[in-house]
C-alpha cells in the first residue's frame, strides 16, 4: 500500500532559489494492491511530478509518501534499492528510456548485476525469458537489438518486463501509451491491466480521460497540482460533479458523437483554457488560490469545493 | 473541384535507397471539404500532406501530379512553388507552435514572415488584426512573445499568419496533437470556422487520431504503409468502415464509455512493412485476418458506392 | 517559423529506423568521404609524426652550433642555419615535440578538469552546480595568457611543463560549461531516470550512461582544448617569457624576430616554426569541423 499524504512540491524559481513556483499541493491519496488508479490532469497539472516523487526521482517539499508506513523520503541506500525492489516505473517516451549507445538489453544488464548478482548465468536466463514471455514478447525477437530496431510497442513491453523481473508491488506508468500507435497501445494497456490481477498497484498517469476510464478501478483528477475530484472511477465518469471535470468529459473527442457546446452562446475558445501555460503561468504577485476542501458527495467520491458551484471560468481567471 | 491529387509517388533518399513513403496516392478534395489524412505513425500522411507545400532535399517526387483549381503544382520546383506557397497552399507544420521563434514578439515574427514573401506588413496589418479578433485572440497579442502565450493561442496565431492570405489549400499536419483535450476542441473548432467563413477553400487535417476527424471532418482518407487503403465520408468510416485495417483500428481505439473490466479492446498484431523493401501485394496482408491467396496481388482503389473507395480484394 | 523551420515528421521514423542499423559501419563511410577531416587528420598527424620520431631524425640538439651562421636550406641543413649556427630543422622538429607535449598535458589536464566539474555540475544540479558555475564563470571571463605572462613573471625561469599545468588548470571553464549543457540535457531524458531506478550508482551512471552518450562531443572538446593550450604556449614563448633556448616553436619565432631575421632575409629561420603552428591548429580546426560534420547527420551531405 503505498500512501501520499498532503504531498506539495515546489519548483525554485530564480537563482539562488529565490522564488519557489508550485507544481503540487497537498495531494493525498493511495494506490492498493491489485486495482489500477488513474491520475489524470492536463499539462502542467503536475502529474508527471507526482509520479517522480514516487519513484524518489524528485525530492518532496512537504507532505509525505509511506509505502507500507514507511516515509519513502527516508529511505537511502539499500533501503532505497529494496524499495525499489518494489516500486518501479515505466515512462512515456520508450525511445529516450533506452540509451541509443547500448543494446536495449541494458535494461536487463543493469537489473541483473545490481539485485541478482548471485544468480546463474542459466537461472537468469531463464527468469529473464519468463519474463519477457509474462509481457508477450519472444525473446528472440527483441534480445540483442538496438532500441531504433524496435517499435514503440515492444519497448514499453520490454520495460515492463523488466519491471517484473522484481517482486514489484507498485508501478508508476507515467502516460506509458501516449506515444504508441493506435492499432498497438491497446495491448499495452490490456497488459497494464492484467497487472493487477498479479496482485499489482498501478499508478496509471495519463492526459487521456478515455483511457483512464477504461483501465482503472479509482480516479483522480487533477488540477494544477490540485485534487478537483476522486474517487472510484464508475461514479467519477458516470455522476462527474465538479465542473472542470465535466468540461474535460464534454472535450474529449469520441468516435460516435459530436463535441456538445459547453455552454448556450459562448463560443467554445473563449473558455479557461487561454490562462497562460508554464511554470510561470501565475502572475506576479497575484494571491495562489486556496486548495480546496474535499466534499464527499456519495460514498466513495470526493470532488474539491467550489465558490457557490459556478462554472469554471470564474474561478480560472 | 479544388484539389486533385493524381498516382503521387514521393520518396526519402536513404543510403540504403529510396524509401516511398507515399506510394501511387490518388484522391481529390472539393471547395469546401475538410478531409481527414488518417494513420499510423510511418504510414506516409504527414509526407503527403507536407508534399503538396514543401518538398525539402530529402524527398523526392517520384511520380504522379497535384492539381489545384485546375493548375498543376510544380512539387519538385522549390522556386516555382513560392508563387504558390503561402498564397494558394499553405502548411502548418507539425511542432509548429513550438518552433516560434521565442525572442521576437509576435507582430514583428509575422511581419518577417510576410516580408520574405515580399508583402508589406502595413498593407496586411488590418487584416491580420480583424482575424485575430475573429479568432477570439486579443489584437494585443502581436506585442506579446511566444512564452507569454498558451499552447491553444499560439496554435491559433500560427494559424491565422498561415491562412492570411485566404489560400485554396490549408493543410494543418497533427495541430491538435500536443494540446489538452480543451485547447484541441478550440482549434478543431477554429478549423472549421476558417472553412465556414470561406477563408480557406478546402482543408487536409492531418492526424492519428480518429475521434478528433469525427469532429471537424467531412471525408476521411486512411492511409498504410504509403497506400491509400480507405476513403470515404467520416462517418461511413468510423461507422461502417470496409477495409479490414479501418475495421480493427476503430475497434482497438477506447473511447470514454468503454472498460477493460467489461470489454476487453484488441490491437493489430504485427506491424507496418518496411518501406524499403515493401511486399509485393496488399501490404496489411501479413497482419489481415481475412488474407488469402488472392492478397498476393495489389488490390486496386474501387469505388464500392458513391464517395466510397476502398482497396481490398475482401471489400466487394 | 511556420514556414521557414524544418521539421521532423513522423513519418521519416520507419526510412531512419532502416538506415540506422550499422551505426558504426555508417560513422566510418562518413568519415573517409569528408574531405576536411582527411585533410586535417593527414596534417595533424604528419606533424605528430614528425615530433614523435624527432630524437632519430634530428641532426643534432637543437641548442648545438653545428655550422656556420645563416646557411639558406641546402642537403647538409635541410632548413638552414640560425643567426648563430643552430640547424633548423633539428630546432623545428624537438619544438613540435614540445608543441605537442603541451598540448596533450595542458589540453588533458583541462579536459580532465572540465569533464569533472562540467558532469558534476550537470547531474547534481542544485545548489552544487550553482557554486560550480559561479566558480566557472569567474575563470572564463580571465584571459589565459594574460594570467601565465603574471604569475610567470613572478616565478622566474618557467619550464615547458608550468606552461602546459598552467594552461591544463586555467583553460577548462568553457569546456566545462559545455560539458554541463550536454550533461543537463542527457540527464532529463528517461534512461537515466531507469537506471536510477535500477539502483545504480550516480559515479557510474555519469560514466556508463551519460558519457557514452556524448563521446562525439568529448573528443571535440579534447581537440578544441588540445589546440587552444599549443597556441596559447606558443604565444606565451613568442613573446619572450618562454624557457631560454630555441626549444619550442614559439620561442623560435622570438629568437628570429629578436635577432632581425626578417630584415636579415633569413626567412628559414622564422617561416617553418610559423608554418607548424599553423598547421596544427588550423589542422585540429579543419579536423573539428570535418568531426563534426560525421557525428551530426544534419550536416552530412548525401
Amino acid at each position: 500500500m503505498l500512501n501520499l499524504e498532503n504531498l506539495s512540491k515546489s519548483f525554485r524559481g530564480g537563482s539562488f532559489g529565490s522564488g519557489a513556483v508550485p507544481a503540487v499541493r497537498q495531494v493525498s491519496f493511495s494506490i492498493a494492491p491489485g486495482e489500477v488508479t488513474s491520475l489524470i490532469g492536463e499539462s502542467g497539472s503536475g502529474k508527471s511530478t507526482i509520479g517522480k516523487m514516487i519513484l524518489r526521482l524528485l525530492p518532496v517539499s512537504s507532505g509525505r509518501i509511506t509505502f507500507d508506513g514507511v516515509d519513502v523520503a527516508s529511505l537511502e541506500g539499500s533501503a532505497l534499492k529494496e524499495y525499489y525492489r518494489k516500486v518501479q516505473g515505466v515512462f512515456q517516451d520508450p525511445f529516450s528510456s533506452f540509451n541509443p549507445v547500448f543494446r536495449a538489453d541494458r535494461i536487463f544488464r543493469m537489473l541483473e548485476r545490481e539485485y541478482f548478482g548471485d544468480l546463474g548465468a542459466r537461472e537468469w536466463s531463464a527468469k529473464l525469458h519468463t519474463s519477457l514471455e509474462a509481457v508477450g514478447l519472444n525473446p528472440a525477437d527483441v534480445l540483442g537489438k538496438f532500441a531504433h530496431e524496435l517499435s514503440g510497442g515492444q519497448l514499453q513491453r520490454l520495460l515492463v518486463a523488466r519491471a517484473l523481473l522484481l517482486d514489484i508491488e507498485i508501478l508508476v506508468a507515467d502516460e506509458v501509451i501516449s506515444m504508441l500507435d493506435a492499432s498497438t497501445r491497446v495491448d499495452v494497456l490490456n497488459l497494464l491491466a492484467g497487472l493487477k490481477e498479479r496482485g499489482l498497484g498501478v499508478l496509471f498517469i495519463t492526459h487521456d480521460l478515455s483511457l483512464g476510464h477504461y483501465i482503472s478501478e479509482h480516479t483522480v483528477i487533477l488540477r494544477r497540482g490540485v485534487v478537483l475530484e476522486i474517487g472510484e472511477t464508475a461514479k467519477v465518469f458516470g455522476n462527474p460533479q465538479h465542473s472542470y471535470t465535466k468540461m474535460l468529459l464534454a472535450s474529449v473527442p469520441r468516435l460516435h458523437s459530436h463535441w456538445e457546446p459547453l455552454e448556450p452562446g459562448e463560443p467554445a475558445r473563449t473558455g479557461p483554457r487561454d490562462a497562460p501555460r508554464g511554470r510561470g503561468r501565475r502572475a506576479r504577485g497575484q494571491p495562489l488560490e486556496p486548495v480546496p476542501l474535499l466534499v464527499e458527495v456519495e460514498p466513495g467520491h470526493l470532488v474539491a469545493f467550489e465558490d457557490g458551484g459556478t462554472a469554471t471560468a470564474g474561478d480560472e481567471r | 473541384m479544388s484539389l486533385d491529387v493524381q498516382n503521387l509517388v514521393v520518396a526519402y533518399r536513404t543510403l540504403r535507397g529510396d524509401v516511398r513513403a507515399v506510394d501511387d496516392v490518388s484522391f481529390s478534395v472539393a471547395d469546401g471539404e475538410i478531409m481527414g489524412l488518417a494513420g499510423e505513425s510511418g504510414c506516409g500522411k504527414s509526407t503527403l500532406g507536407n508534399s503538396l507545400v514543401r518538398l525539402d532535399r530529402t524527398m523526392r517526387c517520384l511520380g504522379g501530379r497535384a492539381l489545384l483549381d485546375g493548375t498543376e503544382l510544380p512539387l519538385s520546383d522549390w522556386d516555382a512553388m513560392d508563387d504558390f506557397r503561402f498564397k494558394k497552399v499553405s502548411l502548418v507544420p507539425q511542432y509548429s507552435m513550438s518552433a516560434l521563434n521565442p525572442t521576437r514578439r509576435i507582430g514583428k515574427m509575422i511581419s518577417e514572415v510576410v516580408r520574405s514573401r515580399k508583402i508589406r506588413y502595413k498593407d496586411v496589418l488590418p487584416e491580420l488584426e480583424r482575424r485575430l479578433r475573429l479568432v477570439g485572440l486579443p489584437t494585443d497579442v502581436l506585442a506579446k512573445y511566444p512564452i507569454e502565450l498558451s499552447g491553444g493561442m499560439k496554435q491559433r496565431v500560427v494559424m491565422v499568419l498561415t491562412t492570411l492570405l485566404d489560400p485554396s489549400l490549408l493543410v494543418a499536419d497533427e495541430v491538435t496533437s500536443a494540446l489538452d483535450v480543451s485547447t484541441q476542441r478550440a482549434v478543431g473548432g477554429m478549423l472549421v470556422e476558417l472553412r465556414d467563413m470561406g477563408i480557406v477553400t478546402s482543408t487536409i487535417v492531418i492526424t492519428h487520431d480518429l475521434s478528433v476527424l469525427v469532429q471537424v471532418a467531412d471525408s476521411v482518407v486512411v492511409m498504410y504503409a504509403g497506400k491509400l487503403v480507405e476513403r470515404a465520408p467520416t462517418a461511413t468510416v468510423v461507422d461502417a468502415p470496409r477495409h479490414p485495417y479501418t475495421k480493427l483500428l476503430i475497434a482497438s481505439l477506447p473511447e470514454v464509455g468503454v472498460r477493460y473490466a467489461e470489454h476487453v479492446l484488441a490491437g493489430i498484431p504485427g506491424h507496418p512493412p518496411s518501406l524499403l523493401d515493401p511486399p509485393k501485394g496488399c501490404r496489411f496482408a501479413d497482419r489481415c485476418p481475412l488474407a488469402s491467396a488472392e492478397c498476393a496481388v495489389e488490390p486496386p482503389l474501387v469505388e464500392l458506392e458513391s464517395g466510397h473507395f476502398v482497396a481490398c480484394w475482401k471489400a466487394s | 517559423m511556420s514556414k521557414d523551420t524544418t521539421t521532423t515528421k513522423d513519418d521519416t521514423a520507419a526510412p531512419t529506423e532502416e538506415g540506422n542499423t550499422a551505426p558504426r559501419h555508417e560513422l566510418v563511410y562518413f568519415a573517409l568521404r569528408n574531405r576536411k577531416l582527411v585533410i586535417g587528420l593527414s596534417i595533424v598527424g604528419l606533424l605528430g609524426l614528425a615530433a614523435i620520431v624527432a630524437p632519430f631524425s634530428a641532426r643534432s640538439n637543437p641548442d648545438a652550433f653545428v655550422g656556420p651562421p645563416m646557411q639558406p636550406p641546402s642537403s647538409s641543413y635541410l632548413l638552414g642555419t640560425t643567426y648563430f649556427g643552430q640547424d633548423v630543422y633539428s630546432q623545428l622538429v624537438n619544438g613540435l615535440r614540445q608543441s605537442f607535449l603541451v598540448g596533450i598535458m595542458g589540453g588533458g589536464i583541462a579536459f580532465v578538469v572540465a569533464t569533472a566539474v562540467g558532469f558534476t555540475a550537470g547531474y547534481r544540479g542544485g545548489a552544487v552546480d550553482e557554486v560550480l558555475n559561479m566558480l566557472t564563470n569567474v575563470l572564463l571571463v580571465i584571459p589565459t595568457l594574460a594570467l601565465l605572462i603574471i604569475v610567470g613573471g613572478y616565478l622566474k625561469g618557467t619550464s615547458i611543463v608550468f606552461e602546459a599545468m598552467f594552461v591544463g588548470a586555467t583553460a577548462w571553464p568553457w569546456a566545462a560549461r559545455a560539458i554541463r549543457a550536454q550533461t543537463l540535457s542527457l540527464v532529463s531524458r528517461d534512461f537515466v531516470g531507469l537506471a536510477r531506478l535500477s539502483g545504480v550508482r550516480s559515479w557510474r551512471i555519469v560514466v556508463g550512461e551519460v558519457a557514452p552518450n556524448m563521446s562525439s562531443y568529448l573528443f571535440l572538446t579534447f581537440i578544441l582544448l588540445f589546440g587552444n593550450a599549443i597556441l596559447i604556449s606558443a604565444s606565451y614563448d613568442f613573446l619572450g617569457f618562454g624557457p631560454p633556448g630555441g626549444v619550442s616553436l614559439g620561442s623560435m619565432m622570438n629568437l628570429a624576430f629578436a635577432w632581425n631575421a626578417l630584415q636579415l632575409h633569413i626567412w628559414w629561420w622564422f617561416v617553418p616554426p610559423g608554418v607548424a603552428i599553423m598547421g596544427i591548429v588550423g589542422g585540429l580546426y579543419v579536423t573539428n569541423v570535418g568531426l563534426d560534420e560525421v557525428f551530426n547527420p544534419k550536416l552530412r551531405s548525401l
